[in-house]
């Protein structure tokens, strides 16, 4: 259980991080909390002859709020944004998400771009990233690019980053108007990965009808979902018109690769799923109806 | 900051329960190993070394940490706190480790400095915790001997004394 040698280098800016990549490519990878990365290096799962430790980096560490978003530092830690009142005022999802991920101990260091770039399935940020639409900022040596949720997970922990781009920072959209939040998982035990999990953000206008929904699925299959169509289906009818019950199940109809592994079947994981979706999404319109 | 230039050997500086280390360790060192091989602080267990029991628990800057799943040379410049710098002036137990032993929170030990060291970073946090928040700031450890309750109750009576100590300071 340790991890081979390999060559550290810790860059003093931004600039000297993306000239690393670029030098480096494929023979390094970015360190950022490590939560995730050392345990695969130390399993020997992977091996890399560089690693690019972006920690220090006080450009991409903190949380900017204005109008219109929420801009977390991708080396933000998970404990921060989960304890930052301006994140539980402005993108309530985001501090609901945090306290289901790992342990305090694994919050203190973990950081959400990391968490992004990393892409479990059954990440929490993922999938919260997803269901409200958040772009992702991306940079590498000379350039700089924007990518939004619905195309940045593209497989099993991978991602629409280019082995010489670095994720610097995540922009969630502030929903206006009356919205609701919520978050419901299943685990086996507080703080482990979730069987199968939900998160719900929704909008309703003066008479009650739904004007934005977004439902995001972890753990269900090789990356996070996005339930489309039970989010077409809901969109412009009234809140107390639809059943949370049938919005959970046709969030999870049709999906082909639900995982089946030692914590259950892919029929369990499907029941789970849409209960899940089904309590997300009261709670969310609870939420939304009381705004 | 160390050396940056792609180097698998690295000089650090940190500190160490007040006292300071120089050293110079392969980049792929685990702080947990630092702590245990270079600084003898043996007291700081490895269970799992991939994140999941919480024996290797340190803090870092005063926070909770997996000392396993940290390189040392992250820990460059900061300062860390193991459980043998717990304890007060000589050797005199701190009130989360007094109540470990009052209350039958161990029976093997091997899990117990990873509980004492995230009970104490969790009460620094929340000196007055529900019976609930202690059971999910817990949550993160595993013990295989004790079956939980006596380190609960531990927890719930460390924060109560040191709750007490503080209303008798005030007086
Ligand atoms: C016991 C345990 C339980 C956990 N439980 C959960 C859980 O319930 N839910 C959950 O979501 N997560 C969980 N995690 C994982 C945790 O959230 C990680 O912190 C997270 O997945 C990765 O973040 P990190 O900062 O630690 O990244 P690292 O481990 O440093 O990196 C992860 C990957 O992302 C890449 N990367 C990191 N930052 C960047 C960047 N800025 N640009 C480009 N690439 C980058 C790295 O190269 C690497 O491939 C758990 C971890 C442990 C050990
Ligand atoms: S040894 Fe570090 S968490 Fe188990
Ligand atoms: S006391 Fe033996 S593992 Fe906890």
């Amino acid at each position: 259980m340790k991890p081979a040698v390999f060559a550290y280098h810790a860059p003093a800016s931004v600039e000297e991080a993306l000239d690393l990549l670029r030098e480096l490519g494929d023979d390094a990878k970015v360190l950022a909390g490590g939560q995730s990365l050392v345990p695969m290096l130390s399993m020997r799962l992977s091996v890399f002859p560089h690693l690019i430790d972006v920690g220090n980096l006080g450009e991409l560490d903190g949380i900017r709020i204005d109008e219109e978003r929420v801009t977390v530092g991708a080396i933000t830690c998970d404990s921060l944004v989960e304890r930052d009142a301006g994140v539980a005022d402005a993108a309530p999802l985001l501090s609901r998400v945090t306290p289901y991920i790992g342990h305090l101990a694994i919050r203190n260091r973990g950081t959400l771009g990391g968490s992004i770039a990393h892409a479990d399935p059954a990440g929490e940020y993922p999938a919260a990233a997803l269901a409200l639409d958040a772009e992702m900022v991306v940079r590498s040596a000379g350039s700089q690019r924007r990518v939004g949720a619905s195309e940045f997970f593209t497989g099993l922990w991978s991602t629409a980053l280019n082995p010489e781009e670095l994720l610097v920072e995540v922009d969630f959209p502030r929903w206006k108007g009356r919205s609701g939040f919520a978050v419901a998982e299943h685990a086996r035990r507080h703080g482990d990965f979730a069987i199968a999990g939900a998160v719900v953000g929704v909008t309703l206008d003066a008479d009650d009808r739904i004007v934005r929904a977004g439902i995001g699925l972890f753990g269900m299959a090789s990356t996070p979902l996005r339930a489309s169509t039970a989010e077409a289906d809901v969109i412009g009818r009234t809140y107390t018109d639809c059943d949370s019950e049938q919005i959970g199940h046709l969030s999870v109809e049709g999906l082909d690769d639900v995982v089946a592994d030692t914590s259950g079947s892919a029929q369990y994981r499907r029941q789970v799923g849409a209960a899940m979706v089904a309590r997300a999404w009261s709670e969310a319109v609870n939420e939304a109806s009381n705004a | 900051m160390p050396e940056t230039s792609g180097v698998t050997a690295v000089t650090i500086e940190c500190s160490v329960n007040g006292t300071s280390y120089r050293a110079t360790v392969e980049a792929r060192l685990t702080l947990a190993d630092f702590l245990r091989e270079r600084c003898g602080l043996t007291g700081t267990h490895l269970g799992c070394e991939h994140g999941v029991c919480g024996a290797c628990t340190v803090l870092v800057g005063g926070r909770a940490v997996r000392s396993c799943l940290m390189f040392a040379v992250q820990a460059q410049g900061r300062e860390v706190t193991t459980v043998e710098g717990l304890a007060g002036p000589g050797g005199a137990l701190s009130a989360v480790q007094e109540a470990f032993r009052s209350e039958h929170g161990l029976q093997c030990g091997f899990c117990t400095p990873g509980f004492v060291v995230a009970a104490t970073a969790f009460l620094a946090d929340n000196p007055d915790p529900s019976e609930a928040e202690i059971r999910e700031a817990m949550s993160g450890n595993l013990c295989r001997c004790t079956g939980y309750q006596g380190i609960l109750r531990a927890v719930a009576v460390a924060a109560h004394a040191t709750a007490s100590a503080g209303r008798e300071e005030l007086k």
